[in-house]
């Protein structure tokens, strides 16, 4: 860990909150992802089957 | 020609005549200024410094109010697609449409804002620049405010979404006609800024018919 | 072999589902090795102390926040123009990410701000445009979600983009006029690498190319669900017949 110096909360502060938003859209991102592709492959069973 | 004056004469009746379209804009003009003293203090010096944006986001929003009924209307009732069919263009009929809205909405807050101006104690060199930048920017409100609604004339409760897609446009005609009115108060050079608003109103005459009709045509599609 | 066969939605499912690990694992790769050499084995500036650190984030973000908004800006004109349907879902799907990372900017901006300038938020017209430019990505998703038919949605999205970008370019130097404001000027150009010393401009751009791929990745996996929640749609129709 580096010294950060009287700005440690600051910097670590920008980090986080960058690294909670980004986590977010690519939780959300994923997440839809794989329910559509879990329904598509059901709706294409059900038509194929 | 005379099929334009006829769509214009229709469309100044109905707002005249259904439920006074022009009183209300003006009354709702009325009321957020009125409010502005209750929120931040009876304080004359406080009020003349912020009377020229007070103004200007009143105005704004009074010509906000009545922009879902512009189109809602004749969608619903087909009077849109009859339109469609004339000769005229579809663009020219978002233009009188837009026309027929700025003079039943804005023209009413040109003429009221001197008389709400005095009553936030506005500085007396500033009374001209006021009328002046609300007649020369108001009608971009109204032009602006057609591509919001043509853009939102099909969706049910639209009015909220309205708002939000039209609001953002009106940025630089707020700070520019806002600019002319507050330099004016302190005395300092006016052409500038008023330049700046008539540009974005003539930029926006020209070419905000060509988007809301081209928005219109794909909800009619 | 033009650019236009990837318009086909069974061939841009083929070539996307091949580039989007690619894209998945250099985006991870660079963004650890950008964000950590610059976090851990950079100096501190003589003027900023540590709060410099915060560039490798904030900057990367706030030029994909505008780019994203390019990259819907030409999509809506391709779908209107050639009717490409896979374009207008990049459009959609671009817009959230680049929201995303307009709070990202926005956010990191101000709590930089806040010991730089003595103030989390400045009316500076940086910050404003940024705001305004996070405003109007709102009102573009929120006209999706409002219209149910897809190409009427996309239609009118597109329309959306177009006035939109104007207006975001309109508004950008109207604000300029209105303050002058405390950012500083561009700390990224080809030509005037002057502007951030060397120490931070390898790490720079390393988290810069990271965050590019982080954005590449999230869109076609957003694209590549859009897709598929079209061929759901198209199905289920075909069995309400």
């Amino acid at each position: 860990m580096p010294d950060l110096g009287k700005y440690t909360e600051i910097v670590l502060t920008a980090y986080a909150a960058t690294i909670v938003l980004l986590a977010a859209i690519i939780v959300v991102s994923v997440l839809r992802s794989r329910k559509t592709k879990r329904q598509l492959a059901e709706l294409e069973a059900r038509r194929n089957g | 020609m005379s099929a334009m004056m006829a769509v214009m004469t229709r469309e100044l009746r109905l707002a005249l005549r259904s439920g006074g379209g022009a009183g209300l804009g003006l009354a709702f003009f009325l009321i957020v200024v009125m409010l502005i003293p209750f929120g931040v203090g009876p304080v004359p010096h406080l009020l003349a410094q912020i009377a020229p944006g007070t103004l200007w986001i009143a105005a704004l929003l009074a010509c906000l109010l009545s922009l879902d009924r512009l189109f809602q209307a004749d969608f619903e009732d087909g009077t849109l697609d009859i339109l469609t069919l004339s000769p005229m263009p579809l663009e020219t009929l978002v233009a009188i449409k837009a026309v027929a809205h700025w003079i039943t909405t804005g023209l009413p807050l040109v003429v009221a804002a001197p008389i709400l101006g005095m009553t936030l104690n506005l500085p007396d060199a500033a009374y001209w620049w006021l009328v002046a930048s609300l007649a020369v920017g108001t009608p971009a409100l109204s032009f602006l405010g057609a591509i919001g609604a043509a853009l939102t004339v099909g969706i049910r409760r639209g009015g909220l979404l309205l708002s939000l897609l039209v609001l953002p446009l009106y940025i630089p005609t707020l700070i520019f006609g806002a600019r002319c009115v507050s330099a004016a108060a302190e005395g300092m050079d006016v052409i500038p800024a008023f330049q700046l608003l008539g540009g974005v109103t003539l930029f926006t005459l020209a070419m905000t018919p060509f988007a809301a009709a081209a928005a219109l045509r794909m909800h009619m599609r | 072999m033009s650019i236009w066969e990837f318009a086909n939605p069974v061939r841009f499912m083929r070539l996307s589902g091949k580039v989007l690990p690619y894209a998945t694992v250099l985006a991870i790769g660079l963004l650890v090795v950008g964000l950590v050499w610059g976090f851990f084995f950079t100096p501190d500036d003589y003027k900023q102390g540590s709060t410099v650190k915060i560039i490798y984030i904030h900057v990367p973000a706030a030029t994909l926040a505008i780019n994203a908004w390019g990259v819907m800006f030409i999509a809506s004109l391709v779908w209107l123009i050639r009717r490409h349907h896979v374009s207008a879902l990049v459009a959609r799907a671009a817009a959230p990410v680049g929201a995303t990372l307009t709070v990202v900017a926005l956010i990191t901006g101000a709590i930089w701000g806040q010991p730089m300038w003595g103030t989390y938020w400045e009316w500076d017209p940086r910050l404003t445009s940024f705001l305004v430019l996070f405003i109007f990505y709102l009102g573009y998703m929120a006209l999706w979600e409002a219209i149910d038919e897809p190409d009427k949605a996309a239609d009118l999205t597109s329309v959306l983009a177009m006035v939109g970008t104007v207006f975001a370019v309109l508004s950008r130097y109207a604000v300029n006029f209105w303050n002058q404001g405390l950012h500083q000027g561009a700390s990224l150009s080809l030509d005037k690498e002057e502007h951030v010393a060397d120490v931070f401009y390898q790490p720079l751009l390393m988290s810069m190319a990271g965050f590019f791929f982080l954005f590449l990745a999230l869109v076609l996996l957003r694209t590549r669900t859009e897709i598929r929640a079209r061929r759901i749609r198209a199905l289920q129709q075909q069995e309400a017949h």
